[in-house]
């Protein structure tokens, strides 16, 4: 292309020099303006989901204010599943009759584990931390944890 | 001193824009339709609107759909203002994008038009981004969801696209960050930058003598004034008279104030990106947002750059042939996007069909696949038995995607409904 045939030569270069400064400056600039803004509040970062008696095995627990969902499979194992489609992002919702979290937008579905059962969503729902102090389930809702698909180790128990 | 000049001095810079004399054969309607001069009419009355409006407007999320109900209620003719701005929007949307069209079709994009179309592309860019942007300013449901989507489709991009997606909400999900940052652009930054580009591209038409007309040598010039002035002010009488009636009749619509727990169904992107959703549904998602959209934007920046032994500018189609091959292409493109849609949705379900295939072939590259061969056959078809030359084949694939999009957005905006099901 014609840029590159053209000849470099003394005043090309420090003409090209102080333009290619003067855009990397006003980048940089606007890229700190628009970079994410970091919250330093970590107060909230444990969600108290309430106490571990109150949760009965093979059961989904809507939290929708904190985004997740706790599901209590058959052996007494607990996943706290976002509800940020893992395809674009809107937010799932377990339907009871098909035992299934199903996304409304692009209609993707996940398994009670997370999974994709239908796509277009391609890998599992994100899931959150538990951590079990004194018979209280908390769940960190700041750290989602992104996987393909659900393994056992993934499961807390209390 | 010249009193009476400079009396006038604001109808003057605006008579100014145009040359002094004009070529006769340039000002046929039919010649650009005004599509160029209707989407910079459109732009004034979205600016001056948009001022307006932006002294009934709150920017942050306890405010902002509040002064749009108490805009549409309370303030005199605010309704009213806020329709001609939603619908100018629109407008300039759908009009800009018919300029792109026209000036492909006419062959106004080779030799020294080449850096016009550029910034005309960046113009379109730059079009559709503000109307993104302005998109998510009434914190209702509607445009709540569809910047939730639309950012997440950025995620998809290998190695940037957390980075970019971040970037344009400011934060980890749609918040009053984003809501403030989308003001800015809409409001300020993008309006700017549009003026600019706008003025190169303006400056350029002149320096390449005006709108591209089928015969060059055959000049026979008329004075501006009046010959283009009057056919200019009677096309945006009728832009400006039509734009009232649909703006004092259909009100730009307002959903439920934005609850980000519950997601609409169904939740649709706004309609000029319903096709890239539409792709969504078919394809893997890199294939539908990373590498189909930089293919065509290519295309589309590269073409001018092509070597063509016969071009014809000014000329529609280049030649009969090209309109007939252009016919074809439009049929074939229509029907064959409208099959292989049919053809995904309700039989070829590649991750069930091939479980052990990566998802990125059997939902992607496949997929892709058996769009692109047939209609590769198609332009082999079209070069063996018309001989088609290879602007003939360039206007084909053109056409042919165009024509994917305007199907795919059809039926993504009418024909889906809850659960993005096909005809529900």
């Amino acid at each position: 292309m014609r840029l590159f045939e053209q000849k470099i030569n003394r005043r090309n270069f420090i003409k090209r020099t102080i333009q290619a400064i003067l855009s990397l400056n006003v980048l940089y600039i606007f890229s700190s303006l628009l970079s994410n803004k970091k919250e330093g509040n970590t107060l909230d970062e444990w969600y108290e989901a309430g106490d571990i008696n109150n949760f009965k095995n093979n059961h989904i627990y809507p939290y929708s204010s904190a985004h997740f969902y706790l599901s209590k499979i058959e052996n007494g194992g607990m996943l706290a599943i976002s509800t940020k489609c893992t395809h674009l992002g809107c937010a799932v919702q377990f339907n009871q009759s098909k035992d299934m979290f199903v996304c409304p937008c692009h209609a993707s579905a996940f398994s009670k584990y997370g999974e994709v059962v239908s796509p277009p969503a391609t890998r599992a729902l994100d899931i959150y931390p538990i951590s079990i102090q004194d018979n209280k389930v908390m769940v960190n809702v700041t750290k989602p944890i992104k996987r393909q698909k659900y393994e056992a180790s993934q499961l807390t128990y209390a | 001193m010249n009193t009476a000049g400079h009396s006038k001095a604001f109808t003057k810079l605006l008579l100014h824009l145009h040359p002094k004399r004009v070529n006769a054969q340039s000002i046929k309607f039919t010649r650009t339709f005004g599509l160029g001069g209707i989407s910079s009419l459109f732009f004034v009355i979205l600016f001056a609107s948009g001022m307006l409006l932006r002294f009934a407007y709150v920017p942050s999320v306890k405010g902002a759909y509040d002064s749009i109900v108490e805009l549409q209620n309370e303030i005199l003719f605010g309704q009213l203002l806020r329709n001609i701005h939603y619908w100018s929007g629109m407008g300039l949307v759908l009009v800009s994008f018919l300029h792109l069209i026209r000036v492909f079709y006419s062959q106004s994009i080779y030799h020294d038009r080449r850096k016009n179309w550029f910034y005309g592309l960046l113009l379109f860019f730059l079009v559709v981004f503000s109307n993104f942007t302005g998109y998510l300013l009434p914190w209702d449901q509607l445009s709540y969801w569809a910047v939730t989507i639309m950012a997440n489709m950025l995620t998809v991009i290998p190695f940037v696209g957390d980075f970019l997606a971040d970037m344009i909400r400011g934060s980890n999900e749609v918040s009053e960050t984003t809501l403030l940052r989308f003001y800015h652009f809409h409001t300020g930054l993008l309006p700017l930058l549009m003026v600019a580009f706008m003025s190169v591209h303006f400056w350029l038409i002149r320096k390449s003598k005006g709108v591209t007309v089928a015969n060059m040598e055959n000049r026979e010039t008329v004075p501006t004034s009046p010959h283009l002035l009057y056919k200019e002010m009677f096309v945006a009488l009728i832009v400006i008279i039509s734009l009232l009636v649909l703006s004092t009749l259909v009100n730009a619509p307002l959903q439920e104030k934005a609850n980000p727990l519950i997601s609409p169904n169904p939740s649709k992107a706004p309609w000029y990106f319903m096709g890239v959703q539409e792709l969504l549904l078919h394809l893997h998602p890199i294939f539908a947002i990373c590498v189909i959209p930089s293919a065509v934007i290519f295309f589309l920046i590269y073409t001018p750059y092509m070597k063509f032994s016969d071009l014809n500018v000014g000329v529609w189609f280049n030649s009969e042939k090209g309109k007939k091959l252009t016919i074809f292409s439009i049929i074939f493109g229509i029907l064959f996007t409208l099959s292989i849609t049919l053809f995904s949705e309700y039989w070829w379900n590649g991750t069930q069909l091939m479980p052990n295939v990566p998802s990125l072939i059997s939902t992607g590259l496949l997929l892709a696949l058996f769009y692109m061969i047939p209609a590769s056959v198609f332009l082999y078809f079209l070069k063996i038995k018309y001989q088609a030359s290879k602007i003939d084949l360039v206007m084909a694939c053109f056409t042919i995607i165009m024509m994917a999009y305007l199907v795919m957005t059809i039926v993504g905006t009418f024909f889906r409904g809850e659960g993005m099901s096909l005809f529900v």
